[in-house]
């Protein structure tokens, strides 16, 4: 091999790698360039805090939708969190290695289990389950929550596991020989030495929830109004543009990309809050 | 240990018991719950050429499926995997570019599909002029994986012993000849758990296809057939459920698609678990 081909190689591989930032560059340009008209000329505040949406009569309010993502989001990580930190704990410090050697890739498979599958799951189990036991239509806020509670589980039982083993085992051994019970033992010493770490599955658990599409449009009702309860209906912005981009035209479409540099602006600053916590783990 | 415990102590096993045996039970009920009605309603003629009102056959989705998996790949793992190489054999650790490329990388596995297709519905379809096509959703679906491909290759290249280079260095090989002679064969297996990973990926995908691969239920045929607008089974599968009147076949549908996705992730742990144990899925 000369030196020549080194040379190329050697930019051939740079080129590569600078890809993702062309990429992530292309799709902020895209994104903005196509939704920021429509927030300019249907008036910032109106189009953020308007609380009407009805593309007939030229209304894009979009606070209903994110309304709908922040709340499905915050029922998701009620449910999955405590869920998820309590399965890490149990995989990490009270499980026989047999059977963490079944449950462990059993969450693995969790994680690789398409969305729609989870949504048809939804629609014909939980929906129906969701109007039996408490009564409306079914398809609700609940439904959408607990779905999506389930839904982000692989990440937050993953992100934490790792999290409380990265813990050095002289706090786990510390604790027992001041006397506490193995279950206060990593209560109280291991799992707050690894709490940024589980902060950070945490944070992805959020930005997975807000950004998860399909499954939250087969169960949650996407009614285009402020939610009005648990068992009511309730339409995320992911939904919003996969409803309605079918059709959609002019303002209309332009207002759905806007509702979609929204939905990304949210999951920027969630990234940003992942990369620091994650940063504050490693030191 | 064994000397009584207190109250506190045993609350929290509880929880942890009851946490961990709800997180295994939903799993389970999923899957059981798609396995025991789906397995009844697979019949020959969901697995017919053509697709039509009558008989929802997902034969031309899974074809779909096949191909726009394969084209997806052809563009990401080079790209992927040479990126994977220039940021461990090409370059220090700690420059500015690194960092940029991380971050940049890091940020789009954070992306939703949702936006992916908003993207792709505004660069491939609209601005390239592709229209709703096989292509357009590939390129989509690439970028997608892109990160997940840069992120396996990274880890796969980490684990190669450092000696291994040293001794093709030290034989008067050059930095190319050591990357493709010694490096990437040895990380192969690493590499391919990733790329069977993205697979998985791929064939699960819904958001970011529908509005840039289209939902025609056809196998495209015909030399323009990378500009044809094509669905894929995911999407396939959320069509069905959404019109509400094939309820049996969306089972039927949903149950192949949870075996392929099984099938594809159960390989790609095991690639990972044979070459180093380390764990590549989450």
């Amino acid at each position: 091999m000369n030196k020549k081909s080194e040379k190329i190689a050697k930019l051939v591989f740079c080129l590569a790698a600078c890809t993702s930032v062309l990429a992530v560059a292309v799709i902020c340009i895209f994104l903005f360039a196509g939704g920021l008209p429509a927030i300019k000329e249907i008036g910032v505040s109106e189009f953020l805090f308007g609380t009407v949406w009805k593309p007939k009569n030229n209304i894009y309010g979009i606070l209903p939708m994110i309304a709908g993502s922040i709340y499905v989001t915050a029922g998701a990580i009620l449910i999955g969190v405590p869920v998820g930190i309590l399965t890490a704990v149990f995989l990490s410090n009270f499980c026989p290695k047999r059977l963490y050697n079944f449950i462990k890739p059993l969450t693995e498979l969790m994680a690789g289990i398409p969305s729609v599958v989870y949504g048809f799951f939804g629609l014909v189990v939980m929906v129906p389950f969701v109007r039996d036991a408490f009564g409306g239509k079914g398809s609700s806020m609940l439904t959408a929550s607990l779905l999506l509670g389930i839904m982000i589980l692989p990440t937050i039982i993953g992100v934490s596991e790792a999290a409380i083993k990265a813990v050095p085992d002289k706090y786990y051994q510390g604790a027992l020989a001041l006397g506490a019970t193995h279950e206060r033992s990593v209560f109280f010493a291991v799992l707050p030495a690894a709490k940024s770490g589980i902060m950070a599955g945490i944070v992805l658990g959020i930005g997975r929830a807000i950004g998860e599409t399909m499954a939250v449009i087969m169960v949650a009702g996407n009614q285009a109004r402020m939610p009005k309860g648990l068992l009511k209906g309730v339409r995320t912005m992911t939904s919003n543009i996969v409803l309605e981009m079918g059709y959609a035209a002019d303002l209309h479409r332009e207002a759905l990309i806007a509702t979609g540099v929204v939905l990304f602006v949210f999951i920027l600053i969630i990234n940003l809050i992942f990369a620091m916590l994650k940063e504050a783990d490693n030191k | 240990m064994k000397s009584k415990k207190d109250l506190l102590s045993i609350v929290l096993k509880m929880l942890v018991l009851v946490s961990a045996a709800l997180t295994v039970g939903v799993i389970v009920l999923i899957i059981w719950h798609i396995f025991v009605n789906g397995v009844p309603n697979l019949s020959r003629d969901l697995f017919d050429w053509k697709y039509n009102s009558e008989n929802v056959s997902l034969l031309p989705a899974l074809i779909n499926t096949l191909i726009m998996t394969l084209i997806s790949l052809l563009i990401a793992v080079p790209i992927g995997v040479f990126a994977a190489v220039f940021l461990v054999e090409y370059s220090s650790q700690g420059s500015r570019l690194v960092k940029i490329i991380r971050i940049t990388a890091e940020t789009l596995s954070g992306i939703p599909s949702i936006v992916y297709g908003l993207f792709g519905l505004l660069f491939f379809v609209t601005a390239l002029k592709w229209g709703m096509s096989l292509l357009a959703g590939s390129c989509t679906v690439a970028l997608m994986i892109l990160p997940l491909i840069m992120r396996t290759t990274e880890e796969a290249l980490l684990a190669v012993p450092k000696t291994f280079r040293e001794g093709s260095f030290g034989l008067g090989a050059g930095r190319l000849r050591t990357v493709f002679c010694i490096v990437l064969p040895s990380a192969l297996p690493g590499i391919m758990a990733g790329i069977i990973l993205a697979t998985g990926r791929i064939a699960g995908e819904t958001a970011a296809l529908m509005y840039t691969a289209g939902t025609v239920a056809q196998v495209p045929v015909g030399k323009d057939f990378l500009f044809d607008s094509t669905r894929t089974l995911a999407v396939h599968m959320y069509s069905l459920s959404s019109e509400g009147l094939y309820v049996d076949k969306a089972y039927a549908t949903a149950f192949v698609l949870l075996v392929m996705v099984m099938c594809i992730n159960t390989l790609s742990s095991f690639m990972a678990k044979k070459f180093g144990g380390n764990n590549t899925n989450g």
